[in-house]
C-alpha cells in the first residue's frame, strides 16, 4: 500500500506535517546563523582597533537590496494568499515578482562581490598601508601572484583615504563611501615589489572582517538561491498539482514562503550589523 | 482503505484554519501595511547611520531594536506566527533561548579571562590585552 | 465536503508493481528498511572503528615494534610515511586516534542508537504507518552513507586522514598537512558536513513524526519511554549541530582559503611566520565545537536509556517505575545539556565567574541522570525477572553506566580537572559510559528486536557467551585506565607514555600487580608512588589493557556469527509477540509490512501494562 500524503492539519496540534517540518528546520537555521553572528561579535570585539575596517560596504546598494528582499517577502505571502482565495493566475503573476526580486538580489550581490575582488590593500614593509585598485582591475591577486608573475612593481591607483583613517563616513556626502568607486582615480603610482610586505584583495583571507563578511553573506546568498530555485520550480511546474491536489500545492507554497521569510529575516539582521554598525 | 493515522471523518477539522478565503482578503491589507512598516524601518536604520549618534552603545541598541521589530513583523504576520499554535512557539522559544545562551556565554568567557601578569587584580578589559593572546 | 486526506490514487490510476531492487534496498523510503540500512552500515563502522583502536593498542603495548601481519598490510595500503617497516608511525597513530573517535561517535553510535533503532521502532511504537517525511528519511541515510565514504576515503588521501583529533582543534587542524592542497583534514570537514546534514534531516523527521503521526489515543504520556528518548535526542541534534556546521565551514575556509577565523596573530610554524591575516580566535572553534560536543554525548546515551527501559519493563513483567520522573528528567537533561559545554574547556584560561557557572550547571545535570538510573534500579524490585540475553546486557548497563557517570563528577569540577585533564582518567570515564554503557544497550536492543525484524531468534547460548566475555573484557580494558589517569598518564601519546615513564623509577613487576582490579590497588598501597612522576608500572599496564582489548575483539566473533547465521537459520518465532510485550511494535505481523499495521490502531492504555491484577496473560497490549 502506498503511504498517502497528508495535507489536513492534525486536530490537536492544528498543524500539517510539512509546516511542523519547515519550522523545525528553520529553528536549526537560526542556530546556524546564530553561531555565525556570535562568531562575528567575538571576532570583532577581539580585533585590535584598525584591524576592523569600517565604511567599506556600499550603503545605498545595501539599502536597495534590503528593499528588494522585503518586497519579495511581501509578494511571496500575497502569492500564497491568492492561492488561498483560489486565484491561480494572480498567484503566478505575484510570484513572478518574487523570483525577479530574488534574481535581482543575487545580481546586486554579485556586483558587490566583484567590486571587492578588484579592490586591493597593500601593506608596505615600512608599515604604511594603502588601499586602491591595480591597473587593469585584475581579480584575486595576492603577494604570491606577484612572485608567480615575476613582477618588479605594481601599478597602483590609491584611494583618497585608507579605511583606518579618521571616520570617512562623516566627511563624505551620502552615497559616496570612502572606498567605493570614484570618478577620476588619482594617477597611478608604481610600488616596487621589494617594498611590498603583503598584497591582498578584499577577499576572505584579507582579514577576519572580510572572512566573516563573505561567510555570512555567501551563506545567506546560497539560501536565497536555494529558496529561489524551489519557488521557481513550484511556479513553473505547479499547475498540474494545483489542478489535482490544490490543498497540497497551497501548502507547498506556504512552506516555501516560510523559508523565504526566514531568509529575509536573516538579511534584516545582516544588513545593519555588517553595513551600518 | 482506512488510513490508520487519522481519526474517522466524523471529526471535522477544527479552527486550525484561521485563513478561509474571506479571512485572507482582510489579511492582504495587513500584509501591505507591514510591508510599508518594514520599508520605514529600513529607512530609519540607514538614517541613523548618517545622523551619527555619538554613543556607540545607543547606536547598536537602537539599530538592533529596529531590526528586532522588523523581524517580529515579518515573523508575526508574514509567517503567521501570531495566529500559530503553541507547538511552534515552544520550539522557537527554546531555540531563541539556546541561541542567546550560546552567544552570551561565548562572549562572557572572553570578558572573564584573567590577564597574564596580574590575575589577582581581576580580569582584563578588552583593549589592553597582549596582541598575541589566545582570546 | 473536505476529504480527510488526499490519496494519490484519488486523482489518477496508480500501478502497484512490485518495487525493483534499487527502490526496495537502495532508495527505499520505508522507515524499516532505512532503519536496517542504518543498522548494517553502523555496525560496519563500529567494527572498523574498533579495529583502528586495536591497532593503536599494539603500538601502545609494544611501541616501535612492527605490527604482525597487519603491519605489512598497512605498509602496502598507506605507504612508508605512515607505516614504515610495518611499524605504526607517529602520524599514523594520530590518524587512527582521530578517526577512531570520529568514526565511533558520528558514524557508529549515533547512527545505530538514534537512527537505526529510532527509524525502525519509533513509528511502530506510536502507531504510525511511516515517518512524516519518508523521502527526507532516505536522503538522510544517503547523506550519512556518503559522508562515511568520504571519511573512509580520507585514509588514502596524500598525508593520510585527519590527525588533529576528533575535536579538530585549530590551529593544529589548519597547520596539519598544510603542504597538501587537499588533505585529510579537508576530507574530514566535508565528511562532517554530510553527516551533520544527515542528522539534521533525521532530527526534523523524528520530531515531526512524533508530534504529528501518533495514532489516536496515543497521548504524550502514553508513549513508550524509548519514543520520548528519541524525541529529546532529536531536539539535541536539531539545535546543537548547526553551530558545528558553521564552525566546520569556517575551518574549511581556514584550511583552503587562507582565512584566519581560528588562527591567532603571530603564529610561527617551522620557523616561518604563517602567511595569513591572523586576528582569529582558537577559542572560538572550541566553543562552537563543544556547543555541539556536549549535547552530542547525551545523544549517545539517551536512546540507550530508552532501550534499557523497554527491555527492563518487558523482562521484569512490571511497568517501569517512575514514568513521569523519567520523562521530566529526560526533558531536564535535554535543556541543561546546552549550557554545560565549557566544562570541556576548563584549562583554556577561564575566569572564575564563568568557570563557576559551568561547574554549577554540570553538577546540576548529573541529578536527572541519577534519577533515571535510580528509576531503572527500582524497576527491578519485585519483578519477575527473565534472564534472557538482552536483560543480561541491560542489567550490566546499570552498574557500568553508574561507574561512568560517577567518575564523570570529578571531571565537572575544574579543580580536579587541573590534574585529570587530558589523562587516561577522562578516556576511562567516557568509555565506561559509551562502551559498557551505550553499546551494551545497543546489543540488548539487537537481541530484543531481532525476532520482530527477521522472524527468528538469535541463539541464546551464544548470546550469553557474548555477554559474559564482553562484560569481563570491557572492564579489564577500561578499569586500569582510571589508575593510569590519576598517576598522570596523558592521552594521545604515541608510545603510550613510555618515554615519559623512562625518567621515573624502576617498575614494580611482581605478578600480583597485574591482577585485574586488585593489582593496581595493592600496588598503590604498597609502593605509595610519588605521583609527580609516572612509574613505569602504569605504562606497563598498557600491555594488559591491550591484551584485554584484543580479547574483547575476539569476544565479538560469537555475536557476529550469531547475528548472521540467525538471519537464515535462527529458531523461528511461533508468535508475532515472542517476548509478550505490550508496546505497539509487537502488535504487527512479522516482519511488519509496508504500512506497518494490518488493522486500525488506537491506543487505549499506557505503554507498560504488565501484571495488571485480574488479567490472564500477565500483560495487556497497548491497543487492546
Amino acid at each position: 500500500m502506498d503511504i498517502p500524503y497528508t495535507v489536513e492539519p492534525r486536530p490537536d496540534t492544528g498543524l500539517y506535517n510539512a509546516k511542523v517540518g519547515i519550522w523545525l528546520f528553520l529553528a536549526s537555521e537560526v542556530m546556524l546563523f546564530g553561531a555565525l553572528f556570535s562568531s562575528y561579535i567575538l571576532l570583532r570585539v577581539g580585533a585590535m582597533g584598525d584591524n576592523w575596517p569600517h565604511g567599506l560596504l556600499n550603503i545605498p546598494i545595501g539599502t536597495f537590496n534590503t528593499a528588494v528582499l522585503i518586497t519579495s517577502s511581501v509578494t511571496v505571502v500575497l502569492a500564497w494568499a491568492s492561492l488561498k482565495m483560489g486565484n491561480f493566475a494572480r498567484f503566478r503573476k505575484i510570484q513572478s515578482i518574487t523570483i525577479l526580486c530574488a534574481l535581482g538580489f543575487l545580481g546586486i550581490k554579485s556586483v558587490e562581490y566583484k567590486d571587492k575582488f578588484t579592490h586591493y590593500e597593500i601593506w608596505k614593509k615600512d608599515g604604511a598601508r594603502m588601499t586602491g585598485h591595480i591597473e587593469g582591475n585584475p581579480w584575486f591577486w595576492n603577494t604570491a601572484t606577484l612572485d608567480a608573475k615575476n613582477l618588479q612593481s605594481v601599478k597602483f591607483h590609491p584611494d583618497p583615504h585608507h579605511y583606518a583613517e579618521a571616520k570617512p563616513k562623516h566627511k563624505e556626502a551620502a552615497g559616496a563611501p570612502a572606498a567605493g568607486h570614484e570618478e577620476g582615480h588619482p594617477a597611478a603610482i608604481d610600488i616596487p615589489r621589494a617594498d611590498i610586505k603583503r598584497l591582498s584583495a578584499y577577499v576572505p583571507s584579507h582579514s577576519t572582517y572580510f572572512g566573516i563578511y563573505f561567510t555570512l553573506t555567501a551563506l545567506h546568498a546560497l539560501h536565497v538561491l536555494g529558496g529561489a530555485i524551489v519557488i521557481f520550480y513550484l511556479w513553473a511546474f505547479g499547475s498540474k498539482m494545483w489542478r489535482t491536489q490544490p490543498i497540497r500545492f497551497t501548502n507547498r507554497i506556504e512552506v516555501s514562503g516560510l523559508f523565504w521569510h526566514f531568509v529575509d529575516l536573516v538579511w534584516i539582521f545582516l544588513f545593519p550589523v555588517l553595513y551600518l554598525l | 482503505m482506512a488510513s490508520p493515522i487519522h481519526s474517522p471523518a466524523a471529526t471535522p477539522p477544527t479552527t486550525a484554519h484561521a485563513h478561509d478565503a474571506h479571512d485572507v482578503k482582510k489579511d492582504v491589507k495587513k500584509y501591505l501595511i507591514v510591508f510599508a512598516a518594514l520599508l520605514v524601518g529600513t529607512i530609519l536604520t540607514v538614517g541613523m547611520y548618517y545622523v551619527h549618534i555619538p554613543s556607540l552603545v545607543i547606536t547598536i541598541t537602537v539599530a538592533l531594536f529596529i531590526a528586532t521589530v522588523k523581524a517580529a513583523l515579518v515573523a508575526g504576520f508574514f509567517m503567521h506566527l501570531i495566529s500559530e499554535r503553541k507547538a511552534i512557539y515552544s520550539v522557537l522559544l527554546a531555540t531563541a533561548f539556546f541561541f542567546a545562551a550560546m552567544m552570551y556565554l561565548i562572549l562572557w568567557h572572553r570578558a572573564d579571562i584573567p590577564s597574564k601578569s596580574n590575575w589577582w587584580e581581576g580580569n582584563i578589559t578588552k583593549k589592553e590585552g597582549p596582541r598575541n593572546a589566545i582570546r | 465536503m473536505q476529504t480527510t486526506h488526499t490519496h494519490v490514487h484519488g486523482a489518477h490510476e496508480v500501478h502497484h508493481h512490485p518495487p525493483g531492487f534499487l527502490t526496495k534496498y537502495i532508495f527505499s523510503t520505508d522507515h524499516k528498511m532505512i532503519g536496517i540500512q542504518y543498522g548494517v552500515t553502523g555496525l560496519f563502522f563500529l567494527l572498523f572503528g574498533f579495529l583502528l583502536m586495536a591497532l593503536m593498542r599494539w603500538q601502545m603495548a609494544y611501541p616501535g615494534q612492527p605490527i604482525p601481519i597487519v603491519g605489512q598490510l598497512l605498509l602496502a595500503l598507506l605507504g612508508p610515511e605512515q607505516a614504515a617497516g610495518g611499524v605504526m608511525q607517529p602520524d599514523l597513530y594520530n590518524v587512527f586516534g582521530a578517526m577512531h573517535g570520529t568514526i565511533m561517535v558520528f558514524l557508529a553510535i549515533v547512527p545505530l542508537a538514534f537512527a537505526a533503532f529510532g527509524n525502525y521502532v519509533v513509528p511502530l511504537q506510536i502507531g504510525a504507518i511511516d515517518m512524516a517525511f519518508p523521502r527526507v528519511n532516505m536522503a538522510s541515510y544517503h547523506c550519512y552513507f556518503w559522508g562515511g565514504v568520504v571519511m573512509f576515503a580520507s585514509f588514502f588521501v596524500p598525508g593520510g586522514a585527519a590527525k588533529a583529533g576528533w575535536t579538530s582543534y585549530s590551529p593544529l587542524a589548519t597547520i596539519t598537512d598544510a603542504g597538501f592542497a587537499v588533505n585529510g583534514q579537508t576530507f574530514w570537514i566535508l565528511g562532517m558536513v554530510l553527516l551533520i546534514t544527515s542528522s539534521l534531516l533525521g532530527a526534523v523527521n523524528f520530531i515531526a513524526t512524533i508530534i504529528q503521526c501518533r495514532a489516536p489515543g496515543m497521548t504524550w504520556m502514553r508513549m513508550p519511554f524509548f519514543v520520548w528518548a528519541e524525541f529529546v535526542t532529536a531536539f539535541l541534534l536539531l539545535l546543537a549541530f548547526p553551530p558545528l556546521e558553521a564552525a566546520a565551514v569556517m575551518q574549511l575556509m581556514d584550511n583552503i582559503a587562507d582565512t584566519s577565523f581560528f588562527l591567532p596573530s603571530g603564529l610561527v610554524v617551522g620557523g616561518n611566520p604563517l602567511d595569513v591575516s591572523g586576528g582569529g580566535s582558537p577559542l572560538l572553534w572550541q566553543h562552537l565545537f563543544w556547543f555541539l560536543g556536549h549535547p552530542e554525548v547525551y545523544v549517545l546515551i539517551l536512546p540507550a536509556m530508552g532501550i534499557v527501559a523497554e527491555v527492563i519493563t518487558n523482562n521484569t513483567r512490571k511497568p517501569i517505575w517512575g514514568y513521569k520522573s523519567l520523562v521530566y528528567s529526560l526533558l531536564a537533561i535535554g535543556f541543561l545539556s546546552f549550557i554545560v559545554w565549557a566544562h570541556h574547556m576548563y584549562l583554556t584560561g577561564m575566569g572564575t565567574k564563568i568557570s563557576t557557572f559551568f561547574q554549577t550547571t554540570t553538577m546540576i545535570i548529573s541529578i536527572p541522570s541519577v534519577i533515571i538510573l535510580t528509576c531503572f534500579f527500582i524497576s527491578l524490585w519485585g519483578g519477575s525477572i527473565r534472564f534472557n540475553t538482552q536483560m543480561l546486557f541491560v542489567l550490566a548497563f546499570l552498574p557500568m553506566f553508574g561507574i561512568g557517570g560517577l567518575t564523570g563528577l570529578p571531571l565537572g569540577l575544574n579543580y580536579a580537572v587541573l590534574h585529570l585533564h587530558d589523562t587516561y582518567y577522562v578516556i576511562a570515564h567516557f568509555h565506561y559510559v559509551v562502551a559498557p554503557g551505550t553499546i551494551f544497550a545497543l546489543f540488548a536492543g539487537i537481541y530484543h528486536w531481532f525476532p520482530k525484524i527477521t522472524g527468528r531468534f538469535m541463539n541464546e547460548f551464544w548470546g550469553k557467551v557474548h555477554f559474559v566475555l564482553s562484560l569481563i573484557f570491557m572492564n579489564l580494558v577500561f578499569q586500569p585506565m582510571f589508575g593510569q589517569g590519576f598517576a598522570g598518564v596523558n592521552r594521545r601519546m604515541y608510545d603510550g607514555g613510555a618515554t615519559y615513564a623512562g625518567a621515573a623509577g624502576p617498575m614494580e613487576a611482581e605478578w600480583w600487580a597485574h591482577i585485574p582490579f586488585i593489582g593496581p590497588v595493592l600496588y598503590v598501597m604498597k609502593a605509595a608512588p610519588d605521583t609527580a612522576t609516572v612509574p613505569h608500572y602504569w605504562i606497563d599496564l598498557n600491555k594488559d589493557i591491550s591484551h584485554a582489548a584484543w580479547a574483547l575483539g575476539l569476544s565479538q566473533i560469537p555475536f557476529i556469527l550469531n547475528f548472521f547465521i540467525s538471519i537464515w537459520r535462527g529458531r523461528k518465532i511461533t508468535s508475532d509477540n515472542p517476548w509478550q510485550a505490550t508496546t505497539l511494535e509487537w502488535q504487527t505481523p512479522t516482519p511488519p509490512p509496508h504500512g506497518n499495521f494490518d488493522k486500525h490502531i488506537e491506543a487505549h492504555r499506557g505503554p507498560y501494562e504488565y501484571s495488571v491484577p485480574g488479567t490472564q496473560p500477565d500483560f495487556v497490549p497497548q491497543n487492546q
